[in-house]
């Protein structure tokens, strides 16, 4: 079965929610239920779209799309390119997944909020920045996009502008964000006054590996994990996620990943040609260091201290956002780690002349954290509609206070338990399948690494098991007699995603072989991304 | 803060436009050139960019900043900390 789509499908994926997010604020004008309706139709065609492309884009290859121009790719190439190969359209099922599940919640989430037009509006902005950020193949209009998505996401998380709290998380991610962001902005300056592109394929192209390169990566890396919320950039995360509304964590999660796939696409696309180049000889021990290792090492360190800290901190939490936001941190490390092992894992064996080996696991660590991507997203999207159903129900989130849930919401204890099972990696769910590529991985880069990795993951389970206990088990509390089961439509939202988490994790061969590693391959074979656009090398 | 951040974005819009420089060019508008050596037009194409991003982000953080002050009474960020953990 052939099915051809037009030319311009990469684009109409970041222009319809763009359409979108300015009907909106007309449609709301004349009904309340007519508006919601027509968010949820908006991104239903999104996503449609997106997995349309998706098929397309892993059974034919690389798709282009040049704004303004006939298709015919010239050099030099000065048009605005996106570039949608596996991996971008990975990251848009994932994003347009939780983005359409979360505005499905937000229906009775939201119901009691004034000003819901401008949230549906801000809504659909963020997903059309977060589509084009993956999808984008120019760095500046990654620039752009990104800098959508956190002035987007920064007026969202301050949405519920009556707390207190939520504006100063709001504010301290625009803070954190507008730096990172400018960051980034300046080291696209640094290679653009270098290679006069700003084409990520012509860049990597061309890329030298000079000083000024290596300030740029330092950068770029640091600025957009930082966006990604790794340790010890991370503490914007806690707030902002425990804050915001529990829909809008959700959304804000894929955000954390469109930055994540931006970590990804620079180091292995735009550095993707110099990662073996040797950058330090060290003679007496024969050892020869490569870019890609001393990175990879550096991520790595970074990870186990995301791992570390996320799940240390969330065992001594008591508001149940926090702690969620926590585990998503850990869950991060756990991303990133693959992401290290990867890259650390190459090495040079000194025989007749130099020769630089990738061993398999590397390849294999890397699709294992492409599938925790999609894990996590899942997991811990459903923990956070889990926490906004409790909140719903009983308008409090503080562990001490709550108890005994368990009798009168039965559904939401259920989405809850699969969550957290799927969370802290226990099999048979989705958690599992990914994490345990990432020990084996791991293991065999380093055995300690590993143990680390297992041991935290085993604590995340006990730091879970203690909420389940606190929130649902124990006597009934006087005070939530009354507590009914949440309207129907935020149960279908968290059943699509309990549904998603089960098929995962039963099928995992399925996801892994026909999304997951075209994903990773689109990123390990860099070359086929450059030549797609600069012709041959 | 909000005017460090206003700083650091000048200066990578500065950085920017420096790139962009040639000695003794004129405006990139191709009609009405003299033939000399012309600017580059892309950066100052991103420069333009980003300054709309910019005044954006500055208004964004302007509106937060007034809800601070309404909660809080104060913008003195040593006070502004009830999220400390």
């Amino acid at each position: 079965m052939t099915i051809t789509i037009p030319d311009y499908m990469p684009a109409l994926i970041v222009a319809v929610p763009l359409l979108g997010a300015f009907l909106t604020p007309l449609i709301s004008k004349i009904n309340g239920k007519i508006r919601n309706g027509f968010v949820i139709f908006i991104l239903l065609v999104n996503t449609a779209l997106v997995f349309l492309l998706s098929y397309d884009v892993i059974t034919n290859g690389i798709r282009t799309y040049i704004f303004g121009s006939s298709q015919e790719v010239t050099l030099p190439i000065v048009r605005i390119l996106f570039e949608v190969d596996a991996m971008s359209v990975f990251m848009g099922i994932i994003i347009s997944i939780l983005v359409l599940i979360s505005v499905i919640y937000s229906w009775a989430f939201m119901e009691k909020n004034t000003g819901l037009d401008k949230y549906y509006t801000l809504i659909l902005l963020l997903t059309a920045g977060m589509l084009g950020m993956v999808s984008t193949g120019d760095m500046f209009n990654f620039f752009v996009f990104l800098e959508i998505t956190s002035i987007a996401s920064c007026a969202l998380i301050a949405f519920w502008t009556h707390h207190a709290e939520s504006i100063e998380a709001g504010f301290k991610y625009i803070v954190i964000s507008s730096i990172g962001a400018l960051f980034v902005l300046f080291s696209i300056a640094l290679l653009y006054g270098q290679y006069d592109a700003l084409n990520i394929a012509i860049l990597s192209d061309a890329i030298q590996y000079t000083f000024l390169d290596k300030v740029a990566l330092v950068l770029l890396v640091v600025a957009l994990a930082m966006k990604a919320g790794i340790v010890p950039m991370h503490m914007w995360l806690p707030d902002s996620y425990g804050k915001a509304p529990s829909t809008i964590s959700v959304i804000l999660v894929s955000a954390t990943l469109a930055s994540l796939y931006g970590v990804l696409r620079v180091i292995f696309t735009l550095y993707g040609n110099v990662l073996d180049v040797v950058t330090r000889d060290i003679e007496f021990l024969n050892i020869k260091v490569m870019t890609g290792q001393w990175l990879g090492w550096l991520i790595i360190l970074l990870a186990i201290a995301s791992i570390l800290v996320g799940v240390i901190m969330a065992l001594r939490q008591t508001d149940f956002k926090r702690l969620i936001a926590f585990a998503a941190v850990a869950e991060i490390g756990y991303m990133f780690l693959g992401v290290g092992v990867r890259l650390a894992s190459v090495f040079v064996e000194n025989g007749n002349g130099l020769t630089v080996v990738h061993p398999g696991f590397g390849d294999t660590a890397l699709q294992g954290s492409v599938f925790h991507i999609m894990n996590d997203a899942l997991d811990v999207g459903l923990l956070f509609l889990v926490a906004g159903a409790i909140y719903y129900a009983t308008r409090e989130l503080s562990l001490d206070k709550l108890g005994g849930l368990a009798r009168n919401m039965k559904y939401t204890t259920i989405f809850f338990l699969i969550g957290l099972l799927a969370v802290s990696g226990m099999p048979p769910l989705n958690g599992f399948a990914s994490k345990l590529i990432i020990y084996e991985t791991t293991f065999q880069l380093n055995p300690i690494l590993g143990i680390i990795a297992i041991l935290c993951s085993i604590l995340l389970l006990a730091t879970f098991v203690k909420v389940f206990h606190s929130i649902f088990l124990g006597p009934p509390l006087p005070q939530y007699k009354e507590v009914k089961e949440v309207p129907k439509s935020m149960l279908l939202a968290m059943g699509v995603i309990a549904g998603l988490i089960i098929f995962i994790g039963l099928f995992p061969e399925i996801i892994y072989t026909n999304i997951v590693q075209p994903a990773a391959d689109a990123l390990i074979n860099y070359s086929s991304y450059i030549t797609t656009v600069v012709g041959g090398i | 803060m909000i005017i460090g951040i206003t700083l650091i974005e000048s200066g990578v819009n500065l950085f920017l436009i420096t790139l962009g420089y040639r000695k003794g060019s004129v405006a990139p508008i191709y009609t009405s050139s003299s033939g000399g050596i012309m600017a580059l037009p892309v950066p100052q194409a991103l420069t333009l960019t980003s300054i709309v991003i910019g005044v954006a982000v500055l208004a964004l953080m302007l509106s937060l900043v007034i809800h601070i002050y309404r909660h809080y009474g104060t913008l003195d960020v040593r006070h502004v900390r009830r999220l400390r953990e």
